[in-house]
């Protein structure tokens, strides 16, 4: 039966690794609350990186279609291909030197609650300063600044086809008679806040949209608002009403800030966090927990995360997630003691041959979710006969790699799963035939794929 | 536990290994037995709400043009009332042969949330919108209700979940792109390994097979360059076609069913061009299918349905937001094609449901029930109660031959 320190170590992170991770929720607390020290070893995506890439990527495609130049249009294509792939690469590396693992958990938890994925290539040159710029900072702030930044960041605005809607009786649509488009708003009440059963309707989702217009993004700045496509007069959302008079983005923070402390955003986001840390049917105490606090705090996703972090149900002994293959991945970098380091410096070839593809091929390409709603929670989404056969392959080609390097299976399957491992795991890694083997069993077992 | 960890244990777990390889495509000579039937069915299953309006034109309805001005490229007419759309050109030929039909103004019973994924929640579920979500599917249903199927009766292809296919009766997967990986030692210890939980348990023997054998041949992502962008865009299509050429092979053989997923129908906006890309995609899956199953065609039938219809009006973007009612497609050599089946609702503003999408004036689920009673000789008390839990089939609208 595991032990608390594995509970808090692979519930709450990627694995227990050499020892590094904390060993309880005030360990877990503790480095939340502290900077975000990871960032010195392995530094944030700045918009003005990402704009700079965006903007030679646009130049050479125009070049091209002007004189030419098909050369050059593929180098700065593929300059883009290696920023992306670079962000899956940096992402493993912070994983594999923090001490503050819980901080990535949430990282990922939010950019799924708010998943986008790239349209295209400028937009998969933006899709790092997202997850970096968007969601990162904001992921111990208020759920309401969160919100504020991903509905803000041109990412979010592209993949939900905002900077394409237009008050029809602003002057830009009047102009030329262009209009709305109401999936952003529609997302933002289904998805992000209220949750599907919530209680708004599609009025509120059509007022939404028009209140939202006028947020956009451009080519030198990235977002900004434009009064010229805002919907002029004031709109009704939840029997509030908000903007009339001048067009102010200050109108769209004002409906979001309702939002985000609307009881049924702190029902629904509340759950999906319990959903997603420890269970697909949690203990609705621990969903009551979480809740309390989101209320009592506006919303402040510290108190949220403690909330849940300090709940006795939340240190069940049994692990009854499957690890997505993103953070199943993270968990054999972390067993296998992968230095970042050995992840940063990976040539782009590498990276796709032993990141992407597998990513990929165990269904979830990464920052490519199959729509808003973001990846599946449920264990038997993921463990299906094609999702367990690419975790196998990948198992064992990484021990296969691995093994010259690997210590004695006994200490590996230790370092893999703590006090986790099962009897029957711990006797089949006795018996293998190969080093290799033992390795390749251990990374596709079951209590290696749960959490 | 101990004694289950032996040498004999390994080698019973050799001989149910070898049991089921034997029901593998790559490793078997061997012959199952019958099929109870000899009616195909393919159920596609298009995520994302298709445009049945843009999909199915009632160009013969008054108020079409204005609630669509930028639909004016030339359909391929059917009836006087209604055109193809242009990406669907491919299967005219199909339509003059009565291998093609359409039912328009279908829906599920789910209303008003327009969420994609409770709307395909519920399309594969089969069951009406006030009751909990089962879990599983409504093709999965229709099998439990057949006794002693083999495990390759049914087939689900594809990487996606198919919730459809979800349940008790047995389902075979598969999907390109798989490579070798473990020793056979290893992968008997695995299978013991897994055997203790059984969510693993229950993936594990068909995923050893699965890592152990299935080649890499169809997989784009092998032979593509580093260029992911490329790779995605050329994905789509030719995946889709293998997946139908697969489900066809299989089909032709022992298979009697299959499903698979055709994403991307989620045109907010700029319809046109992903659109037409789309149709022209599901014109070749179908066709893919008809190729590959050469005789058999003539005893198939083919459903394509999707979670709902889209907004009558264009929005501002040249797109369409999510709506209610929509359309289907049938296809095969068992259907009676050459028709438009379904009550046409009209697109006046007062004939529209919210005021904002298609009516629906039939149950999407309704078609399906007669499809299977149908090509399978399923009772309709079996189907309204078990299959589709409070489903009124109403009358015969005689789909099949």
């Amino acid at each position: 039966m595991p032990s608390p320190a594995t509970i808090s170590a692979i519930p709450f992170g990627y694995g227990t690794g050499a020892g590094t991770a904390p060993r309880d929720a005030e360990a877990h607390l503790a480095r939340l609350a502290g900077p975000d020290k990871i960032l010195s070893r392995h530094a944030a995506v700045t918009m003005d990186d990402t704009l700079r890439l965006a903007d030679e990527f646009r130049r050479a495609r125009k070049r091209r279609e002007a004189l030419g130049g098909e050369a050059a249009y593929k180098a700065a294509r593929e300059k883009v291909g290696a920023a992306f792939s670079a962000a899956a690469t940096t992402a493993l590396a912070r994983i594999a030197d923090t001490d503050d693992p819980l901080r990535e958990r949430l990282l990922w938890l939010w950019a799924d609650h708010f998943a986008v994925a790239p349209k295209n290539i400028v937009m998969r040159a933006v899709a790092p300063a997202y997850l970096d710029q968007a969601i990162r900072p904001n992921v111990t702030a208020r759920f309401a600044d969160l919100l504020k930044a991903v509905v803000t960041h041109p990412m979010m605005l592209s993949y939900l086809d905002q900077v394409q809607s237009i008050g029809p009786n602003s002057p830009a649509g009047k102009r030329r008679g262009a209009g709305l488009n109401e999936n952003l708003a529609r997302e933002v009440l289904e998805l992000h806040t209220l949750g599907v059963g919530g209680p708004y309707t599609q009025d509120d989702v059509r007022q939404l949209a028009e209140l939202f217009t006028g947020l956009s993004a451009n080519h030198t700045d990235g977002f900004l608002f434009r009064e010229a496509i805002a919907e002029p007069g004031p709109e009704l959302v939840l029997g509030r009403t908000y903007g009339g008079g001048a067009p102010d983005v200050a109108h769209i923070f004002a409906v979001l800030e309702d939002l985000a402390i609307h009881p049924a955003t702190a029902a629904h986001i509340s759950r999906k966090l319990a959903t997603h840390f420890v269970a697909d049917d949690p203990d609705p105490a621990l969903v009551t927990a979480i809740e309390a606090a989101w209320r009592t705090t506006g919303g402040d996703l510290m108190a949220v995360t403690e909330a849940m972090l300090t709940h006795p149900a939340a240190w069940g002994d049994t692990l009854e997630k499957a690890r997505q293959p993103f953070d199943f991945l993270a968990a054999t970098v972390i067993a296998l003691g992968v230095r970042g380091e050995d992840l940063t410096r990976m040539p782009l070839r590498e990276r796709q041959r032993a990141i992407l593809r597998p990513l990929r091929a165990m269904g979830q390409p990464f920052m490519e979710p199959g729509g808003p709603d973001g990846w599946a929670e449920e264990a038997d989404h993921w463990i299906t006969p094609l999702g367990l056969a690419h975790r196998i392959l990948w198992s064992g080609e990484a021990a296969k790699r691995a093994a010259p390097h690997a210590q004695e299976p006994s200490v590996f399957l230790k370092r893999a799963l703590g006090d986790a491992a099962s009897e029957r795991l711990t006797w089949a890694v006795g018996v293998a035939e190969t080093r290799a083997d033992a390795v390749a069993i251990v990374l596709a077992s079951p209590e290696f794929n749960r959490r | 536990m101990a004694s289950n960890l032996t040498r004999r244990g390994l080698l019973k777990g050799a001989a149910t290994m070898a049991c089921s390889a034997a029901a593998h495509p790559l490793m078997t000579s061997v012959t199952f037995a019958a099929a109870p039937w000899d009616a195909r069915l393919v159920v596609l299953i298009l995520r994302g709400g298709m445009d049945g309006i843009d999909a199915v034109r009632p160009v013969g309805d008054p108020a079409f043009r204005a609630a669509r001005p930028g639909m004016s490229d030339p359909g391929v007419p059917l009836d006087g009332f209604y055109e193809m759309h242009p990406g669907l050109a491919a299967l005219a030929p199909l339509w003059a042969a009565g291998e093609l039909g359409f039912a328009h103004a279908v829906s599920t019973p789910y209303r008003d949330k327009r969420s994609h994924f409770d709307g395909q929640d519920l399309l594969e579920a089969g069951t009406a919108m006030d009751t909990a979500l089962p879990r599983d599917g409504w093709l999965n249903r229709m099998l439990q209700t057949v006794p002693g199927l083999e495990g390759e009766t049914a087939f689900a292809v594809g990487q996606d979940r198919l919730r459809i296919l979800a349940g008790d009766a047995p389902v075979a997967n598969w999907a390109p792109s798989v490579r070798f990986a473990l020793s056979p030692q290893a992968q008997l210890l695995l299978e013991q390994v897994y055997e203790a939980d059984p969510l693993f348990h229950s993936a594990a023997s068909e995923a050893t097979l699965l890592a152990a054998s299935l080649a890499s041949e169809v997989d784009a992502g092998e032979t593509a360059s580093d260029d992911m962008m490329a790779m995605m865009q050329e994905r789509g299509g030719r995946s889709e076609r293998a997946l139908a050429a697969f489900a066809a092979d299989r089909l032709s053989r022992d298979t009697r069913i299959a499903a698979f997923s055709i994403n991307g129908w989620d045109t907010h906006r700029n319809q046109a061009g992903p659109m037409n890309a789309r149709l022209e995609s599901l014109a070749d899956v179908i066709l893919t299918l008809k190729q590959g199953l050469g005789p058999v065609w003539a005893k198939t039938t083919v459903l394509a349905l999707t979670e709902f219809g889209r907004t009558v009006r264009e929005n501002g973007t040249a797109g369409t937001d999510h709506g209610t009612g929509g359309a289907m497609l049938l296809a095969g050599g068992a259907v009676r094609g050459g028709q438009v089946f379904g009550r046409w609702p009209g697109l006046s503003e007062a004939d529209l449901y919210d005021r904002r999408d298609l009516m629906p004036t039939a149950d999407v689920r309704a078609y399906a029930a007669w499809a299977m009673r149908g090509a399978y000789g399923i009772g309709r008390g079996v189907l309204e109660r078990d299959v589709f839990p409070g489903l009124d089939m109403g009358s015969d609208p005689k789909l099949l031959l």
